[in-house]
């Protein structure tokens, strides 16, 4: 068959095609998927005719616009929300337990050594933090500060939550994003926050600001510390996948690895949020008695341990 | 040899059909983020002279929506424009799947985030360093989510053929050249016709072996058999 006659044939059913994909709403049409299998048999047939390019990117571009709409993968089905926080995001984080646990250390373990290093020598903090810095800090959390240790009006907690959101969920995507070097970028700044985080800690404790500092962070702890780790770890795993792909390629072991990745860093999005919420209306308060916020902080570190060991557990795979 | 600087990027549909598209390089991306990065910054001092008068609640506003801005404007555009954000679009470019699907939330998320390390350590050089070393022009971030930035691009239906009679070839003719001459002559639109003359006195030869030919204008001569070859009589 020549073209001429080709196109002539069949351009009817092309152009129902071509209208169907243009108008939204009639793309639910029951006609779609048959219309589209005899596109797909054209185009199939005029490459094996070998008729006119012209003719083949103009099909070969419906047939991909046929194909965006049948193979769209967005769908979505109710509760999947509820769905990714009892079985999903936990059982990520078990499946890749190792890289949890390695972010937790190369996190948790300088923060504690650095904390307790600055809480013996007074000196220390100036090694990694600059005068000005150093005293920033101090004031935030001196005792006999009676402007901070203020109730603060709603605007503040405004500004600080977008503050925190900015400053902590970045620190949470730079931490994964590192990963992709071959686990340094995550490695670094796991070690750096860290560090800065256990000096902070440490040469406070050690001035005897503890009353104010600790009540302040027992709230929102567990949630950014967590968080930030975590972020750490779906980093660690692009980066492993790069330096041991296994039996795949390096290309699909880090498209496999960074399946995972995501499901985590979902969740420390919406941990990040809960801890700038938490950190900007909850934690500033100071009308609150003290050991409600030590219970709190301790109930919130014990209900993550918890989740994170035990929800959707009885549907995973053994 | 010949793949390795192809820009062709073929799937194997599940209607065992290969699919094509053509990769879009470096230039088109980096001027179509050029002119989001234009936009974001223009909007953000928008925002910015709303916001400075509600004081500090303003500011704390101002910090989420540049967050936003930051991370979430290429991934919210990309999800629910097909690929496109406003400064792809104007350049023809969409992130598609590398089975050219739609972009998931997920697939954009992931190449979204790992810009925070394709632009290291200045100016997108890690993320050109890598797209240069990849066949399908791809930066980490599409390495790791699994997705391509392909040209999308509004093809006619059926051309207009040029106005000559038909007329059968002169001589047998391979399939390859068959095909040259009906592009050629389906083409007569895009070309220029001092191009075309150029291209076309290339077979003039030929065309002149056949005495009895009505046609001497080998352009004419062209369109003629490639109307014929296409199929039409008249």
């Amino acid at each position: 068959m020549k073209q001429a006659a080709f196109e002539q044939k069949h351009q009817k059913n092309w152009s129902t095609l071509e209208q169907l994909l243009n108008t939204p709403k009639a793309k639910a049409n029951p006609s779609f998927p048959q219309h589209y299998r005899e596109l797909c048999n054209h185009l199939a047939l005029a490459k094996h005719r070998r008729y006119s390019t012209q003719l083949i990117d103009y099909l070969n571009e419906l047939v991909t616009q046929g194909h965006h709409y049948l193979y769209q993968h967005n769908y979505r089905y109710q509760l999947q929300w509820l769905n990714f926080l009892v079985f999903q995001f936990p059982s990520t984080i078990r499946r890749n337990g190792y890289f949890v646990g390695a972010a937790l250390a190369l996190f948790f373990v300088p923060l504690l050594v650095m904390a307790q290093a600055c809480y013996i020598n007074s000196e220390l903090i100036y090694s990694i933090m600059g005068h000005a810095d150093v005293n920033m800090m101090e004031e935030m959390y001196d005792p006999s500060n009676h402007k901070l240790g203020r109730e603060r009006d709603s605007a503040t907690d405004i500004y600080m939550f977008g503050y925190y959101i900015k400053n902590n969920i970045g620190i949470g995507f730079r931490t994964f994003a590192g990963g992709i070097i071959y686990g340094i970028g995550s490695i670094f700044f796991l070690v750096y926050n860290g560090i800065f985080i256990g000096a902070t800690a440490g040469h406070l404790t050690q001035l005897g600001y503890g009353a104010t500092f600790y009540p302040f962070i027992a709230g929102h702890g567990s949630f950014e510390l967590m968080a930030i780790a975590l972020s750490g770890a779906a980093g660690l795993k692009l980066g492993y996948a790069l330096i041991r792909p296994g039996p795949y390629s390096i290309k699909s072991s880090l498209r496999f690895a960074a399946k995972d990745a995501i499901i985590i860093m979902y969740g420390v999005i919406a941990m990040l949020l809960i801890a700038a919420f938490i950190e900007a209306f909850w934690s500033s308060t100071t009308s609150l008695p003290t050991a409600l916020k030590y219970a709190v902080g301790i109930i919130f570190w014990a209900l993550h341990l918890i989740y994170f060991i035990f929800s959707g557990r009885k549907n995973e795979f053994k | 040899m010949q793949h390795l600087f192809d820009t062709t990027y073929e799937v194997e549909t599940p209607e065992a059909i290969d699919l094509s598209a053509k990769i879009a390089g470096p230039a088109p991306r980096a001027l179509a983020y050029t002119i989001d990065l234009s936009i974001r910054l223009l909007a953000l001092l928008l925002i910015l002279a709303v916001l400075a008068f509600l004081g500090e609640a303003g500011w704390g506003v101002f910090f989420i929506l540049s967050f936003a801005m930051e991370w979430f404007y290429p991934v919210l555009f990309e999800v629910l424009r097909q690929g496109q954000t406003p400064g792809k679009k104007m350049l023809g470019i969409a992130v598609v799947n590398d089975d050219l699907t739609p972009v998931t939330w997920s697939t954009s998320i992931t190449r979204n985030l790992l810009r925070a390390i394709d632009i290291l350590p200045f100016a997108y050089a890690l993320g050109i360093i890598t797209m240069a070393c990849t066949q399908h022009f791809q930066r980490l971030g599409d390495l790791a989510a699994g997705s391509v930035v392909i040209y999308r691009k509004k093809y006619t239906t059926v051309t207009n053929l040029p106005p000559v009679k038909p007329s059968p070839p002169p001589i047998p003719l391979s399939i390859e050249d068959q095909l040259a001459i009906t592009s050629f002559t389906q083409r007569h639109q895009e070309i220029s016709s001092a191009r075309q003359q150029e291209l076309a006195a290339i077979l003039q030869p030929l065309i002149n072996q056949n005495k009895k030919d009505q046609h001497n204008n080998p352009v004419i001569h062209l369109h003629a058999v490639g109307n014929w070859l296409l199929g039409k009589r008249e």
